[in-house]
């Protein structure tokens, strides 16, 4: 119920029916302060209710706001990157514990149940730190540009209905679709490997996000056009081929995407029509 | 051939990318400026779907003139009506240029497009890509955007904040003439030019604490054309929804597609019963909305549900376990069904919640989730004659909507400046109908978007014509402003009266207290001199990190200052609106009151008295009179207590 002072009920109160007891967690945060500085550990101890749905982010939040490390050190606040807090935008993708994952899903409860408990957080290795745990993941975007990851439209004058679709097909793309371009996959990828240089983008191995948005464009009637250009994409070095099958991909994946159905389909429509260009010749 | 002129875009949402995409398309060169990689804007929350009439549901009886209609009936009459009747008549073209970009929207066996039932109809007008609508939206005008990008026509600068717009004097006149920007990364603050300035950055949620907005969704964009000079109306027009997850950090959304497919919600008949929800039978549950509103049910507009939601909970004491919460329940639908249409809502449900919707109830109380008032926004009249099947139901020789091309279409009080999508005024009135944001957002990109590029073209200056120090004295002065924040920088936590994260907290509480669901014009006077206490403590926030790379903390604080004057104008506005309208439902004026309020409020900052001088503008409308905005409900409400004229008594 509201206190006194609340007319709409939506105060936060400690004491509400449903939240428990508080609990201290130690966050150990790999930080770095800039590119091409070192990194260091500092830990922070935060007090958290059980029951009232903390997650990392809102440890972050109460850490930004009381920089002091577990030592007594006065800090900086952890800087890191976060969107919807929804696990829909992809952007606060961190390795809490040693795994990939989205830190807005990981909930305090279910990590560190206990009084004491220790959660590890660090910035994705696959990406460049910008600081602490907040990485340049901007290599995701132009390997799009590179894979013409779009329906080539004539224009957005109105001209009718787009292609009819059947169901399977439609929910095929909409899983594939609900990509959120946040390199779980790539960072769980033993063939996917840093690469600071943009210059090498283009013949290092695209990973399986990428090899999913190509099927997802293929498999679309206007979108569908532009099909040969991504499988010669995918047949040129950094391609399909570069995939070594340990298919951590899906397994990581937070949105369950089919990647590894879709590497064998690229995998085998990429080898037709390797065949096919070369006796066109 | 000369150099094309440059527009910029701030914020990459779906308003910003369907901007960019016609601008760039109408041969001028777009600078996309975005606090985010602009696949990770908040457009990616929407869940439900998108309204338009259909070929269905215009053989069942519906038309473009009638989601007019139910669009400003929904909004109580306070939405200027020509721009909602253009959105509405383009609405059935925009889903097909979506399907043409590749949407996954879901379908029918035959494989047409699927339709749900939403909020405010009676009619299933609303197409849908699983329960991740805004997100699949949003990837489209993305990859149209990436495409314009890869030919060269948009620049992109993600993680780049928006601090200020750059006026001049042009031809005796004030002009927008370009930006003042600060990469987020390098902390390079510096001016940009242009020929027309489109501020595309949504909503305002943080100033609430927790609300169901992104993390980006501060105001702090809209606050500061606001502080330049440009009007915001309607600022007291924020949409509380009725479903939502409350969580540590924030209420995530509980889709009103979970009403659409069948959704009801409940609680207990018996006070502080603690069974298992599935322990108690149908009879001992309470459909309160279904019992209140025999015609709409669970699908009355979101201010409706969350105001008797929050009466069965905060008045009647009536909510689960004694709490504030409320059963939503698909339990009964088959779980194929719920994870073919709803999947991606449910999963979130049961990350966040811990526990499966398809089995148990959800638990779900209202939480701030749109902003309706924002920057004003104009348009030029276009009078013509009725079409035939789109407004058959009108009853009119003669409509009135937009003209196309129309340079002063969406575009503020200060020439140059437009807004567009969410931080705009228009369209939806005291109340947003479910599934009608993601059209207006996306209307307004395409439709302004032409006038846009005209007034770019043909109404702007030669930017060379400008002298650099317009742009550099502004510049300047952001500069200073943030060097001034760094110089009280100190490592550690700063004195709570000075600790910028604690002033946020505190403004949030305040304003999720005083100015969501009821109002009263004492709580609200009470919190507008909180407010002024919280701005005298911002004015002197101590930073914890004097970084010159990646200062989250900086932007953090500079972002709370302006966002604080944005909540004066909402509260402002509330204060001076002694009526209830739609999602502003004052106790002490429970009545609407056309005869004094039928207006869209204005506020203007005083920079002398920094705070918001509140005007009135009359509603443009030249179609639909107001009437009462009941939804058909049943019992002991206020607007069931009018009874409807009767005639005299014939004289025996």
């Amino acid at each position: 119920m509201p206190n006194a002072t609340s007319q709409n009920g939506t105060v936060e109160d400690p004491a509400a029916p449903g939240v428990g007891r508080t609990r201290t967690v130690r966050f150990r945060v790999k930080r770095c302060d800039g590119p091409g500085k070192p990194s260091r550990w500092e830990s922070f101890d935060v007090r958290v209710a059980q029951g009232e749905g903390a997650n990392i982010l809102a440890c972050l939040q109460r850490i930004a706001a009381n920089p002091v490390t577990a030592e007594g050190a006065k800090t900086t606040p952890v800087v890191w990157d976060a969107g919807c807090l929804e696990e829909v935008c992809g952007a606060c993708t961190m390795v809490v514990n040693g795994r990939a994952r989205q830190a807005c899903s990981a909930l305090i409860d279910t990590l560190a149940p206990n009084d004491g408990d220790e959660i590890t957080l660090e910035p994705m290795s696959k990406f460049p730190v910008v600081r602490d745990l907040h990485v340049d993941r901007s290599r995701m975007f132009h390997t799009l540009k590179r894979l013409k990851a779009w329906a080539p439209i004539d224009g957005l004058y109105a001209l009718g209905p787009g292609p009819r679709e059947q169901p399977a097909r439609q929910q095929e793309r909409y899983a594939y679709s609900t990509c959120m371009t946040c390199g779980c996959c790539l960072e769980a990828c033993p063939q996917f490997r840093l690469e600071p240089q943009p210059g090498r983008w283009d013949t290092a191995f695209v990973g399986a996000n990428a090899i999913g948005q190509t099927l997802l464009f293929n498999e679309h009637a206007i979108a569908g056009e532009l099909a040969p250009d991504r499988l010669d994409e995918m047949l040129a070095p950094g391609g399909v081929s570069d995939c070594g099958n340990a298919q951590n991909c899906v397994k990581v994946c937070p949105k369950e995407i089919p990647l590894t159905d879709a590497i064998a389909a690229i995998g085998r429509a990429a080898t037709i029509h390797g065949l096919k260009r070369f006796f066109a010749r | 051939m000369s150099e094309p002129r440059r527009v910029i875009v701030v914020g990459g949402g779906l308003a910003g990318l369907a901007a960019s995409a016609r601008l760039a398309e109408q041969g001028l060169a777009v600078d996309l400026f975005s606090l985010v990689p602009v696949k990770r804007s908040h457009s990616v929350c929407a869940q439900g779907g998108i309204n338009a009439c259909n070929e269905v549901a215009r053989q069942q009886g519906f038309s473009e003139w009638m989601h007019m209609d139910e669009t400003l009936y929904g909004g109580d009459f306070l939405a200027d009506q020509p721009p909602v009747y253009e959105m509405t008549h383009w609405a059935p073209k925009i889903i097909d240029l979506l399907d043409r970009m590749g949407v996954p929207f879901n379908r029918t066996h035959e494989g047409f497009r699927d339709l749900r039932l939403f909020g405010g109809s009676l009619f299933k007008r609303t197409h849908f890509a699983g329960a991740t609508t805004g997100q699949q939206l949003l990837y489209a005008l993305d990859e149209q955007v990436r495409r314009a990008e890869a030919g060269g026509a948009v620049t992109k600068y993600e993680h780049w904040e928006f601090l200020r717009p750059i006026l001049a004097e042009v031809d005796g006149a004030t002009r927008c003439v370009g930006i003042v920007a600060q990469d987020l990364r390098t902390m390079q603050v510096r001016s940009f030019r242009a020929s027309a300035v489109v501020i595309a950055t949504g909503g305002c949620g943080l100033i609430f604490g927790k609300s169901t907005n992104s993390v980006s969704c501060t105001g702090a964009a809209a606050a500061r054309c606001y502080l330049a000079g440009a009007w915001y109306a309607n600022g007291e027009m924020i949409q509380v929804h009725p479903t939502a997850i409350p969580g540590a950090d924030k209420c995530r959304l509980m889709s009103e597609s979970a009403r659409g497919e069948g959704g009801r919600v409940w609680v207990p008949k018996t006070k502080g019963d603690t069974r298992h929800p599935s322990q108690i039978p149908p009879a001992e549950r309470w459909y309160f909305l279904e019992e209140r509103y025999p015609k709409y049910g669970n699908l009355v507009p979101r201010d409706i549900a969350s105001r008797e939601i929050f009466d069965v909970c905060v008045n009647m004491g009536m909510g689960i376990g004694g709490e504030n919460m409320v059963y939503l329940d698909l339990t009964h639908k088959p779980r194929e069904e719920l994870d073919l249409k709803l999947k991606g809502i449910l999963e979130i449900y049961e990350k966040f919640a811990g526990e499966d919707p398809r089995d148990v109830p959800m638990k779900i109380f209202p939480a701030m989730h749109y902003t309706m008032g924002g920057l004003w926004t104009t348009f030029t009249p276009e009078e013509r004659a009725a079409d035939p099947v789109m407004d058959r139901d009108s009853g009119r020789q003669r409509v009135t909507g937009m003209a196309l091309g129309a340079t002063n279409t969406m575009q503020t009080n200060i020439p140059g400046l437009y807004a567009l999508g969410e931080v705009n005024f228009a369209y939806h009135g005291a109340t947003r109908l479910g599934a009608n944001a993601l059209l207006s957002c996306i209307f307004d990109g395409l439709f302004a978007g032409v006038g846009i590029a005209n007034s770019a073209r043909d109404e702007a200056p030669d930017p060379a014509s400008l002298a650099a120090d317009v742009f550099d004295a502004p510049a300047k002065q952001e500069q200073d402003r943030a060097e001034a924040l760094r110089a009280r920088a100190r490592a550690g936590a700063p004195d709570p009266e000075v600790n910028p994260y604690l002033i946020a907290q505190e403004l949030g509480r305040e304003m999720t207290d005083a100015s969501t669901v009821v109002k009263t014009g004492e709580r609200l006077e009470q919190a507008l001199g909180k407010i002024r206490e919280l701005k005298d403590r911002c004015a002197r926030a101590t930073l914890a990190d004097a970084s010159m790379w990646t200062n989250q903390n900086l932007a953090f604080t500079r972002g709370l200052s302006d966002m604080l004057r944005l909540a004066e104008v909402i509260l402002a506005g509330g204060i001076e609106r002694k009526e209830s309208r739609g999602s502003h439902y004052r106790l002490d004026y429970p009545d609407r009151d056309d005869a004094n309020f039928w207006k869209t409020t204005i506020a203007e900052y005083d920079a002398d008295a920094d705070a918001p001088r509140i005007s009135y503008r009359d509603v443009i409308a030249p179609m639909v009179e107001p009437r009462a905005r009941t939804y058909g409900k049943t019992q002991s409400a206020p607007e069931a207590v009018r009874q409807p004229e009767t005639p005299a008594p014939a004289a025996s």
